[in-house]
């Protein structure tokens, strides 16, 4: 039997600009043409004002760890406990929940507001996952 | 809505709580509900409204055998009861229906004929949270906590306060499940789950179930209990996703609907004599007491530490023991409702004292959704 599996996500129509991002090594976030807010997760539309005009753009790929648990049981399918669930909050606004890489998991030195800058995660041909890892300097 | 005008004339939970093996999840809700019809001196042919949530009103209105002109099917989790009951008040009084039967069961720890639960990949939560390693509400709903905690200074032997003050009055309690007293070292030793949450932080799994009948006031009067009468009431939703939360230092669900509850019921917070926020978790009261208005955020983990919402304590709270120490079939917010009724009637095992307003907060989901209901027993 196959080793159980991450959870894959499947890309809707409104959300496939933000997977083929990735896929490219780019986070995608979206800004509304009308009043500038910027938003994720993606949506054809601005949540503020409800304008139909809004663009897609790279983002800077830089944040924060806003929060995060470190979750010991039950383990989801694909992950060895422990692990880190971090909500990053990027520098253009939005947060996001992601994983926090290159750094051990631990209270000690998951410290909150600590700089992060995304790195992607491959989980197939389809499917590249927005991670983040300690920012470098 | 105008207070006082409709009333909690029944009100029972399933016969036995926690482990039942012996029933289906729909068997529960008629098990609830045939209590609550004989608590309220009800046939099941005076029934005429009818609210459920997870289960559809038609599964349970077929199979109790009650043929309703008011239905409402609202399902935004363990608070979906609050909102059965602001409803139920608003179609009370604009005559829709005259009695109104709100159930609730789950077989939590048994999962007998238990509807699946499952996230969708293409759902923004399948697409967002699931690949990240949530599983299941100990993984997702203290995500909160730490920046919570960072914000206003709440310590860690603040939150394991909370479970040591519940089990304390669940010790009253013998529907309790867990009724052995616990101390913050015990809380703060015990497995952990997810950092920063212990085992005894986390809501316990059971079955069960419990349901309630509300009626106009007037009507009410004639029923053989003490009628509880809905005071004030609010809801709203905020994200089905955690991560996509306004803010983690506060909920901005809570922060609409208890305000709306506490303005309809034209009260002040030193007019409440008892409360109940729905503790799925150990931060739930904190977040309630700072949302709710009760006080700054900064004093909540200190107000708990200190014995305040503990038995003879200024503002007793989860007074059942709660969802970390009472009972927690997955939806708790109907066991939150009951307390606050048997203590409005006067019966509740660890009853406080000359208490007329009760004030019965829930959430849903992970801070999804929220409903306040402000109760009384003085018309």
């Amino acid at each position: 039997m196959a080793e159980p599996q991450r959870a894959r996500p499947k890309p809707t129509p409104e959300t496939q600009h933000f997977w083929d991002g990735t896929k490219a090594g780019e986070l995608r976030l979206q800004r509304c043409d009308a009043c500038a807010h910027v938003y994720f997760p993606p949506r054809p539309f601005c949540p503020s004002c409800a304008s139909r005009k809004v663009s897609i753009f790279k983002a800077s790929g830089k944040g924060f760890l806003y929060s995060y648990v470190i979750n010991h049981r039950p383990a989801a399918p694909g992950f060895t406990p422990p692990y880190a669930i971090a909500v990053v909050e990027l520098a253009e606004g939005p947060r996001m929940m992601s994983n926090i890489i290159d750094c051990p998991q631990t209270p000690e030195a998951l410290e909150l507001d600590m700089k992060l800058e995304v790195a992607f995660e491959k989980l197939d041909d389809k499917i590249t996952l927005p991670v983040f890892r300690p920012a470098r300097g | 809505m105008r207070r006082n005008q409709v009333a909690v004339v029944g009100a029972a939970e399933t016969t036995q709580l926690g482990v039942i093996p012996t029933m289906s999840q729909l068997q529960l809700h008629a098990d609830a509900a045939l209590n609550a019809i004989a608590d309220a001196g009800l046939k099941l042919s005076d029934i005429d409204g009818f609210a459920t949530a997870v289960e559809t009103p038609q599964q349970v209105c077929h199979y109790l055998g009650i043929k309703p002109t008011w239905v409402d099917g609202t399902s935004v989790g363990g608070c979906s009861f609050m909102l059965h009951v602001r409803h139920a008040a608003a179609a009370i009084e604009a005559g829709l229906c005259k009695t109104v039967l709100i159930t609730h069961a789950e077989s939590g720890k048994s999962m007998i004929g238990k509807l699946p639960r499952s996230t969708p990949a293409d759902s923004l939560n399948g697409q967002f949270e699931a690949p990240y390693g949530v599983y299941g509400p100990p993984s997702m709903f203290p995500i909160p906590v730490l920046r919570f905690m960072k914000t206003y200074g709440i310590t860690h032997e603040q939150l394991a306060s909370v479970a040591v003050v519940q089990r304390e009055w669940a010790a009253k309690n013998p529907r309790a499940m867990m009724k052995d007293p616990i101390t913050a070292a015990d809380v703060l030793n015990s497995r952990m789950i997810a950092y920063p949450f212990r085992l005894l932080q986390c809501c316990l799994v059971t079955d069960g179930g419990g349901a309630l009948i509300l009626t106009s006031a007037d009507r009410a009067r004639d029923f053989p209990r003490k009628p509880v009468y809905v005071m004030g009431t609010g809801e709203s939703v905020e994200t089905p996703m955690v991560s996509q939360m306004e803010t983690f230092n506060s909920s901005r669900a809570f922060k609409t609907a208890g305000p709306l509850a506490f303005k309809e019921a034209g009260i002040a917070h030193g007019d409440v004599d008892h409360l109940m926020i729905y503790d799925a978790f150990a931060h739930l009261p904190l977040f309630g007491l700072g949302d709710l208005g009760f006080m700054p955020y900064e004093e909540t983990g200190q107000f708990i530490a200190d014995g305040n919402t503990r038995p003879g304590g200024k503002l007793p709270l989860n007074t059942n023991g709660g969802g970390l120490s009472y009972m927690h079939s997955g939806m708790y917010g109907m066991y939150a409702l009951q307390e606050s009724v048997r203590q409005m009637r006067g019966i509740a095992p660890a009853q406080v004292p000359n208490a007329k307003i009760s004030v019965c907060h829930g959430v849903g989901g992970m801070f999804a959704a929220s409903g306040t209901i402000v109760f009384t027993n003085e018309r």
